[in-house]
């Protein structure tokens, strides 16, 4: 019988082969764009929770301008916010305000001049359980608890609900990586600037993830875009402060700023935009433009 | 028989063709070192400086974009890529092995190429597709089996990673089992041997350096495999406490922030160092399969 004894040898071989053949194919597309060769290219990368719009807007604006073409990547406002500071993107999509530390970086990067930022819709950052969930309402504080360091509350009970179908009665927290700009949205806005997250939160890279998995886990609860609801899923409303008014996430309540998750989706762009892409963004902010943000379920932001 | 090319052809072709294939197969050693050389450039700054190497081993507080105090420490990472590997191992290693000796041992010839291909099949699935198996396939099962308050978790990335390792230790496993000589089984046989006798008292102590090796490409697999434990563990920052618990694991930490990290800054440098660190794990793993089989050969010579 003749042994095969390469074998071994042979797969490790293969497999060095297949890494290096992958990360050479790989690497073209991390640049999230081709060189604009033919035509106006606009390139976005950034936020996930505005990746859905942000496509809308590409493809609508395919057809009042032909000759531009706009490419979109998500991976998180984190993502985008590193392509700006590292001079790859014209605009990047997020889902929070720039820090200081990163406008600092980026006007350095780009001697000296600031990066723009547009507001180009509104969205009430909703908090997501099961269908079959009881909870009706819960206060910031709550969450807080849930999903601050030493928060207190990990049981369902704890709030006063019994969960159909969960039977260890333990909240499964569901979160997003710390790309997200949602991620850092969250945190501050409810655990304040001086509370670090509880570990241990499962966190997932996409906000339809984020809803697809407490849709399917009767003990979870979760947090994304008012956009992303779906049938598996209901809203919990929410009140600013124990004793407060519970409110619901709507469009009228994120424009009002009643709604305690309201907040901004942002385009940056380093410095001044370039012609082209200044037009694109009138565009988005114009009437048809902002109509195709109601049509994917955030909202508009007020016409200035 | 008619020659089919010009002498010159042959006389040109031949050492181009040759230095063609010297080049390919040189090539390999060229990039793995260069790989080598960039992963650990990238990661030398935050070893000379800024990384404390004490709290990024003995820490499982994971928190590398804090506002208020970043964290690295990988102590988490370390026990989910363990956890799970293991895990991982306890199901696939008899479960390969077993494979591959009934392919090798029992099997009718026609069976045993039937088997083969539909396992070598379990190779080709991309690990996506085995990601999105554990996370939507089987998160519902466990949950209804166990009760668990989610599923993905251990036991759902051990499963997943166990399934993709079989095919690898069961090819590798049958080669070292075929290559025990058929002189052994005859011997046995003469003797009396039943046939898990011949399987237990003679194939496997022969063919052990093989059989350890193949369990050590698989260990490799597992502990080096990215998406599909990225989407079937939870992705959870914390030491686990028994199966049922999601975990986080190295692999999929860097998968899932390499992207957001500003180049050179100390998130980036650390994100190296923990994959400086797989390669030093995998490397190790695999050269010891290596030099087990290179052992048996050496034996078997003389």
């Amino acid at each position: 019988m003749q042994p095969i004894r390469s074998a071994p040898i042979a797969l490790l071989a293969s497999v060095v082969c297949l890494s290096v053949a992958c990360s050479g194919g790989e690497k073209r597309d991390a640049g999230s764009a081709p060189p604009p060769s033919t035509g106006v290219v606009i390139r976005i990368t950034g936020s996930d929770t505005m990746v859905n719009l942000v496509q809308a807007w590409a493809e609508n604006y395919k057809k009042k301008r032909p000759d531009v073409s706009v490419q979109v990547a998500g991976g998180g406002s984190g993502v985008g916010i590193a392509g700006l500071i590292d001079g790859i993107l014209d605009l990047a999509a997020s889902s929070r305000e720039m820090e200081p530390a990163e406008l600092e970086r980026a006007t350095q990067k780009h001697s000296g001049v600031k990066p723009k930022e547009y507001a180009v819709a509104l969205d009430a950052l909703s908090v997501y359980v099961h269908k079959d969930n009881p909870i009706d309402a819960m206060a910031i504080e709550d969450l807080a608890e849930i999903y601050g360091d030493k928060g207190k509350i990990d049981k369902w009970s704890q709030l006063g609900v019994k969960v159909p179908g969960c039977t260890s009665d333990t909240i499964v927290r569901v979160g997003r990586q710390n790309s997200s700009g949602t991620y850092v949205y969250f945190r501050e806005a409810v655990l304040g600037r001086q509370r670090e997250y509880k570990l241990g939160s499962i966190d997932q890279s996409g906000s339809k993830d984020v809803v697809a998995l407490v849709g399917r886990t009767p003990c979870a609860i979760g947090y994304s875009g008012m956009a992303y609801a779906t049938p598996e899923v209901k809203t919990v409303k929410l009140a600013k402060q124990k004793g407060q008014p519970p409110v619901a996430p709507s469009a009228a309540t994120a424009m009002d700023k009643s709604y305690p998750l309201a907040r901004a989706l942002y385009f940056y762009s380093p410095g001044e935009p370039k012609p082209h892409v200044k037009e694109f963004l009138d565009w988005v902010l114009s009437p048809e433009g902002q109509k195709i943000v109601s049509d994917i379920g955030f909202v508009p932001v007020q016409a200035s | 028989m008619r020659r089919r090319f010009p002498h010159w052809v042959s006389r040109w072709f031949e050492p181009l063709i040759e230095w063609t294939i010297r080049l390919c197969g040189w090539s390999a050693i060229f990039f793995v070192f260069g790989i080598l050389f960039f992963v650990f450039r990238e990661a030398a700054p935050a070893l000379a400086g800024g990384l404390n190497l004490t709290e990024f081993f003995t820490s499982p507080n994971w928190r590398p974009d804090s506002t208020i105090q970043p964290q690295f420490g990988i102590l988490a990472l370390l026990a989910g890529t363990a956890s799970v590997t293991l895990l991982a191992m306890a199901i696939a290693v008899p479960g390969g092995l077993g494979a591959a000796i009934f392919v090798s041992e029992y099997c009718a010839p026609t069976t045993r190429e039937g088997l083969k291909i539909v396992i070598e099949f379990l190779a080709a699935i991309p690990s996506v597709v085995w990601g999105f198996v554990g996370a939507i396939v089987l998160n519902p099962l466990i949950i209804e089996a166990t009760g668990a308050p989610i599923g993905i978790n251990i036991l759902n990335g051990g499963i997943i990673l166990a399934l993709m390792s079989v095919p690898i230790i069961m090819s590798v496993g049958e080669d070292a089992l075929r290559a025990v000589p058929d002189t052994y089984r005859e011997a046995a046989v003469a003797l009396g041997a039943s046939r898990w006798q011949i399987v237990y008292k003679v194939l496997l102590p022969a063919a052990k350096n093989g059989l350890l090796a193949a369990v050590l490409l698989g260990v490799g697999r597992a502990v080096g495999e990215t998406m599909a434990v990225l989407m079937a563990t939870g992705h959870a920052v914390q030491i686990p406490h028994s199966l049922l618990d999601p975990v986080r694991t190295l692999t999929a930490t860097i998968a899932a922030e390499l992207g957001e990290t500003v180049e050179g800054g100390l998130h980036y440098r650390v994100l190296f160092v923990i994959g400086s660190l797989l390669m030093i794990m995998t490397l190790a793993v695999n050269l010891t399969a290596d030099l087990i089989v290179k052992g048996i050969r050496g034996r078997q010579d003389v």
